[in-house]
């Protein structure tokens, strides 16, 4: 039985936002007794409620409250009040994200060791191991029912897989499979295994896909210590006069504001909201925002060095049937500056429906360049592209001096440069991507350009030393002892590698750190 | 209100030859009629009203979006489907009446005698739209149609696109994996 918490309750731990983060310290915490309240800024929606159709789920999940954006970054020009795909609904992004979970590699723990100085980069070891990650790396892939982990077997590939794997095969490269998805490939958790339905980002309607939505949050309120409050957006987080934070203002369903006090808090918001309300947090004890010490909440934001790459074949595809990213290329994902750049990138299957193909494809474009593309819809297969971008202060979320939300909140600014590394990646990344289709007899490719940042990383870094990062290598903030980051928005740096696993398992982690510092009455 | 009707309504309506506008199309040299307040396609068998904008302003913002989005195998009548949001939204917006009166008004007068409706060659009307193409009312054009012409679901099929499947149990058991020429 889901618990309901009174608003003066002080012994809560609040977090603010569903997804990966939140959903997963909510129910963690709530297994080991703590009482937890998480303030949802969207509303609920159960599976059963998502819906087959782009722009109609678009609707439903998306997170559309306006962002501006500057930097030289395309999105900008593209979409420039849509920086981000992600998602305002309890479960937060993982209802929309495809499922990959992938663990970093050793090395990118180590960015600033492992690739030295590199020029307008601020990169930074994590103050944590691979080594010390992997116990909880296990424990998040046997929580998401990870396949080709825990003797799971590997999705079946589909078409679009298929054709992935025959250039995969010609270019020969060696590490190419169906991935490890948090998609169930056998019925385990009380929950379907996938059935081949695509519409993967739209949210998964046979609960086969692992999210916050029907997993953490379900388990988590059974144990009548957690609360889940949708509709609810945070506005501010107070502290008192020794800095100790005590409580969240948040607008509720009715935009009336109101204020969950708070043991403890934890954000969650992902990583243009979550530094947001830190910058809003701003008092005359800290004129900069709440755990900005540092100066560094805002800053270091990534979004992978991303692009795609489609291609047309003389013969039928459909890559849209099943799975939406159904497999993986590893091979670039190693460190080899011979190439032109630090890092790596994964290479995965993607698809977009029609309208979202149009919308996506080549933003702004027209005419029969564009069209003829298209009229060979059901011939395309397509992939993606996703590779560590080089983390900088200047690409950054601000708060805009001038436009506020309806609650009266100014909005995120969000400015990206592409970094030069990035740049050279990325074209590496299109000439790879654009060789292996024209192996297997590709008529025509497709150097898609970015879409709106799914992966939104490192704007409340952790770092060792407090004057590096905004938080510990638990997502304890460096300046104020009860209040975390729970998100993506932790990440020294991007890596290669799908974000989601990493946040679970950072979550894992903090949890067991939370409850010890709360046994020992630390916090 | 903006209605694009089927083949009975357009019969029932008997419009009289006296009042029929003959208009030719480009490139295909299909014909649309122009009839009161309505944009007809006696061909195809259906007919747009408008409320706000001209039916001829209609007729001509029907052969842009085609000339902006074109697809052969895709009949006019979503092209009209895809721009009538144009004439709903100006009979509410007197701003955008303007913008799309004067945007279509600007491009007759760039094609000369006979309007952009006249222009033969796909080649000689696509000149003109890139002509105009930073101007705020090529954006609205374009950027709506971006939606209103792929979102159509009559219109996945012409594409190969199955759009819904969780109904139909996904594609587990309908060829997800049935590629054969690799």
């Amino acid at each position: 039985m889901a618990a309901s918490f009174d608003l003066n309750n002080d012994g809560v731990v609040v977090i603010i936002g569903s997804g990966a983060g939140g959903g997963t310290l909510g129910n963690e915490l709530a297994q080991k007794g703590i009482d937890v309240v998480i303030l949802e800024a969207g509303a609920r929606h159960e599976y059963e409620d998502f819906i087959n159709d782009e722009w109609d789920s678009f609707a439903q999940l998306a997170w559309k409250d306006k962002r501006t954006t500057s930097g030289d970054w395309r999105v900008a020009k593209d979409f420039p009040n849509l920086p981000a795909w992600i998602v305002k609904s309890v479960g937060g992004s993982t209802t929309h994200w495809a499922g990959a979970s992938l663990r970093f590699q050793e090395h990118e723990f180590k960015a600033a060791t492992t690739y030295g100085k590199v020029k307008g980069a601020n990169l930074l070891d994590w103050p944590v191991t691979l080594a010390e990650m992997e116990p909880y790396y296990a424990k998040a892939e046997a929580k998401m029912g990870v396949t080709g982990t825990n003797n799971w077997p590997r999705l079946p590939g589909n078409n679009n897989f298929k054709v992935l794997k025959a250039g995969a095969d010609k270019l020969g490269y060696k590490e190419c499979h169906t991935g490890n998805m948090a998609i169930n490939s056998v019925e385990r958790d009380d929950r379907n295994s996938c059935q081949q339905t695509g519409f993967c980002f739209q949210g998964c309607k046979w609960g086969a896909k692992w999210s916050t939505l029907y997993t953490e949050i379900p388990k988590g309120e059974a144990t009548g210590h957690l609360e889940v409050r949708p509709n609810s957006m945070a506005i501010k987080i107070n502290h008192d006069a020794s800095g100790k934070v005590t409580g969240v203002v948040y607008a509720d369903k009715d935009g009336k504001l109101q204020e969950q006090k708070a043991r403890i808090v934890a954000v969650a918001g992902n990583s243009i909201e979550s530094p947001r309300l830190l910058l809003n947090s701003e008092s005359s004890k800290f004129p900069h925002g709440l755990a900005n010490s540092s100066g560094q909440v805002g800053k270091n934001y990534m979004r992978h060095t991303t692009g795609s790459v489609y291609a047309i074949f003389d013969k039928p595809v459909h890559m849209y049937r099943g799975t939406t990213m159904a497999g993986i290329i590893r091979d670039e994902a190693r460190h080899d500056p011979s190439r032109g750049f630090v890092g790596g990138y994964e290479m995965e299957t993607l698809s977009l429906g029609l309208p979202f193909m149009a919308a996506f494809l080549n933003p702004g474009s027209w005419g029969r360049s564009f069209t003829t593309a298209l009229d060979h819809y059901d011939h395309m297969a397509g992939l993606w592209i996703v590779g560590e971008d080089m983390p900088r202060e200047e690409n950054r979320i601000t708060l805009h001096k001038d436009e506020k939300d309806e609650h009266g909140m100014p909005i995120a600014d969000v400015h990206f440069d592409d970094h030069p590394n990035d740049e050279a990646m990325r074209n590496h990344a299109y000439s790879q991507g654009q060789a292996l289709y024209a192996a297997v007899g590709a008529t025509r490719t497709f150097p898609t350009p970015p879409y709106p940042s799914t992966h939104n990383l490192g704007t409340n870094r952790m770092s060792e030393k407090p004057e590096d990062g905004v938080v510990n290598k638990h997502g304890q903030s460096h300046d104020i002892k009860n209040l975390f980051v729970s998100d993506g928005s932790q990440f020294t740096s991007g890596a290669a590698e799908n974000p989601t696993l990493t946040i679970v398992t950072l979550a894992i982690r903090q949890a067991d750190y939370i409850a010890a510092q709360m046994s020992a009455k630390t916090i | 209100m903006v209605t694009v009707y089927e083949k009975k309504a357009v019969d029932e309506r008997k419009i009289g030859l006296s009042r029929r506008e003959l208009l030719k199309r480009g490139g295909a040299g299909a014909l649309l009629i122009i009839s009161g307040s309505a944009v007809i396609s006696p061909e195809h068998a259906w007919g747009l009203e408008t409320s706000a904008l001209k039916p001829e302003t209609m007729a001509t913002l029907i052969q842009v979006a085609r000339d902006i989005y074109p697809h052969d195998q895709v009949p006019d009548k979503y092209y009209a489907i895809a721009v009538k949001g144009h004439d709903e939204t100006a009979a509410k917006d007197p701003a955008h009446k303007e913008l799309i009166e004067k945007g279509i008004a600007e491009l007759d007068k760039r094609a000369g005698k006979g309007g952009y409706r006249g222009l033969g060659w796909e080649e000689q009307r696509v000149a003109l739209l890139t002509g105009i193409e930073k101007t705020p009312f090529f954006q609205a054009v374009r950027g709506g149609l971006v939606v209103s012409l792929y979102n159509q679901k009559e219109v996945w099929p012409i594409f190969g696109y199955e759009g819904e499947s969780y109904s139909k149990g996904g594609y587990i058991a309908r060829g997800f994996n049935d590629i054969e020429w690799l």
